[in-house]
């Protein structure tokens, strides 16, 4: 599965969607749920929760492993996605469908400094190796 | 997704940096079956082919293979074998009397620290099969070494590394087994669980570490890779290592490293029922665990709140703090269960507190097993 081209990318493997309403959702990429294996928990934070930029703030955990999502940009938790309560598997299944969590960003030309597909393309090229 | 929280598998307790990995005869199979490799204690084995919540549903359902070729086959030979194994192992070698009848022992330091968990095949006077741990093996046969110089010099303890061994978990396991090896079926059809028959080259054992039916097949490191192939082609699934944790979880069954070490003794571990205390029997070990009465035991503890257990947890309890010593998701409870060290005076039905990063979540004390025979066999 490649990247989707619309959206942007950290290089601690979260990807943002801008939404139409100024929000942006942030979930995991398909190289992460890859690396992690079947999802059985995510916790999102908490709405109305201020984070700063690369702050931690959900989990997400397999069956073999617990890692850390960070904030991608600084911006306030407006929304976190209930239905991974009962169904942690839809990570696995459409990462960049599973949303974890979405934000107000503080400052929305954040975004621009996240990377694209291709930039997060080489990241993840480099880890294998 | 941060890379430095991923505590991947804890089951590399005996790894080691710039070590250059070990492989099995399988590895190219693996390989060829997509596997996800990993560093397991230094050997390079498959953590899934897939899904590892698949392929733990498959090994309780149907049945499923896994290349434990990475464990160590050790032969004690000659008269005299099973009065050596009887001051050797905590559990009494005597309690074995039927040809290819196995037993489960810890083996323990004269401080009554666990050295290993293994199991010891009786068939003949003079020949005991024993099987031991990867990351442990060379320090067990170097034990056993030293301990026969002194008390059965005439013995040969030899490391079996000319086998391999694939075990072969699942309510079909057997007659999958039997469909690659005609020529096993008339020694083993009549084996009890945890009973083994030498046939030739394939030396075939009623044992397993997943809590359900199977056999353990030992046979020439030369023809595991046509077996393993056989047994896929049969329609037996390879199943890595990740399930196979899930799988000795559920079941109850300790993992050394993670749930026992040489720091601890067999009693606080949940081996009393492996462990010969009311026979006059010395063993190494005695005297340091008639010393030394318990003051912690093993519970398994089902997660109410949601998450995930895992080692090292705090569990916090009115008789004091214990912690996790293995903790995952239970595919077939659906919940999240582990094994942990606590206070003797916790008692099964109690609810206690595990720590997870800034969270006090409830969990409640069960008796273990968690799940054998393809079903779960703990209510809350």
């Amino acid at each position: 599965m490649s990247n989707p081209s619309n959206l942007k990318y950290t290089e601690s493997h979260e990807w943002v969607r801008a939404e139409a309403d100024g929000t942006v959702s942030i979930g995991i990429t398909q190289h992460a749920q890859e690396l992690l294996g079947d999802m059985v928990f995510v916790e999102a934070p908490e709405v109305g929760r201020q984070l700063n930029a690369k702050e931690e703030c959900a989990v997400v955990e397999s069956v073999k492993a617990a890692a850390d999502v960070y904030a991608p940009i600084a911006g306030e938790v407006v929304a976190a996605n209930g239905d991974l309560d009962s169904s942690p598997e839809a990570i696995n299944s459409d990462p960049y469908g599973a949303w974890i969590f979405r934000m107000k960003p503080a400052n929305a030309a954040d975004l621009d400094a996240l990377l694209d597909a291709a930039a997060y393309q080489a990241v993840v090229d480099s880890e294998a190796h | 997704m941060g890379r430095s929280t991923i505590f991947v598998l804890r089951l590399f307790y005996f790894w080691k940096a710039d070590m250059t990995l070990k492989t099995t005869p399988l590895n190219a199979a693996h390989r060829a079956m997509g596997a996800k490799m990993v560093d397991f204690g230094g050997w390079d084995m498959p953590v899934n082919y897939g899904s590892q919540i698949d392929e733990h549903h498959q090994v309780r359902n149907d049945c499923g293979m896994f290349d434990v070729c990475h464990m160590r086959v050790v032969d004690a030979k000659g008269d005299g074998v099973r009065a050596f194994l009887r001051y050797l192992l905590a559990n009494n070698a005597d309690k074995i009397t039927m040809p290819g009848k196995a037993l489960y022992s810890a083996m323990l330091r004269p401080d009554g620290g666990v050295i290993d968990d293994l199991i010891i095949y009786f068939m003949t006077e003079s020949w005991f099969r024993i099987v031991v741990n990867a990351g442990t093996a060379d320090k067990d046969i170097a034990w056993m070494k030293e301990q026969a110089a002194v008390h059965a010099p005439n013995l040969t303890i030899t490391s079996r590394d000319d086998l391999a061994m694939v075990a072969i978990q699942g309510p079909n396991a057997r007659a999958k087994v039997w469909e690659v090896l005609p020529q096993t079926r008339a020694a083993t059809d009549n084996l009890v669980n945890f009973q083994a028959a030498d046939c030739g080259e394939y030396f075939v054992a009623r044992t397993g570490y997943t809590g359900e039916d199977g056999f353990e097949v030992m046979l020439p490191k030369e023809k595991v890779e046509a077996f393993w192939y056989a047994l896929n082609k049969a329609g037996v699934k390879p199943i890595g290592l990740g399930a196979r944790d899930t799988l000795r979880l559920e079941a109850g069954m300790n993992l050394y490293g993670q749930d026992m070490d040489e720091t601890v003794g067999p009693l606080e571990s949940g081996l009393a029922w492996t462990v010969d205390l009311a026979s006059e029997r010395d063993f190494i070990g005695k005297a340091a665990l008639l010393a030394n009465p318990p003051t912690s035991k093993l519970a398994g503890l089902v997660l109410l709140d949601r998450g995930v257990l895992r080692g090292h947890q705090k569990v916090v309890t009115p008789h004091g703090d214990g912690e996790i010593t293995s903790g995952s998701f239970s595919p077939t409870l659906e919940k999240s269960i582990a094994l942990a060290r606590v206070p003797k005076a916790v008692t099964i039905g109690d609810t206690v507190q595990v720590v997870i990063r800034d969270k006090m979540l409830n969990a409640q004390v069960v008796k273990y097993p968690f799940a054998r025979n393809g079903k779960a066999v703990v209510s809350l």
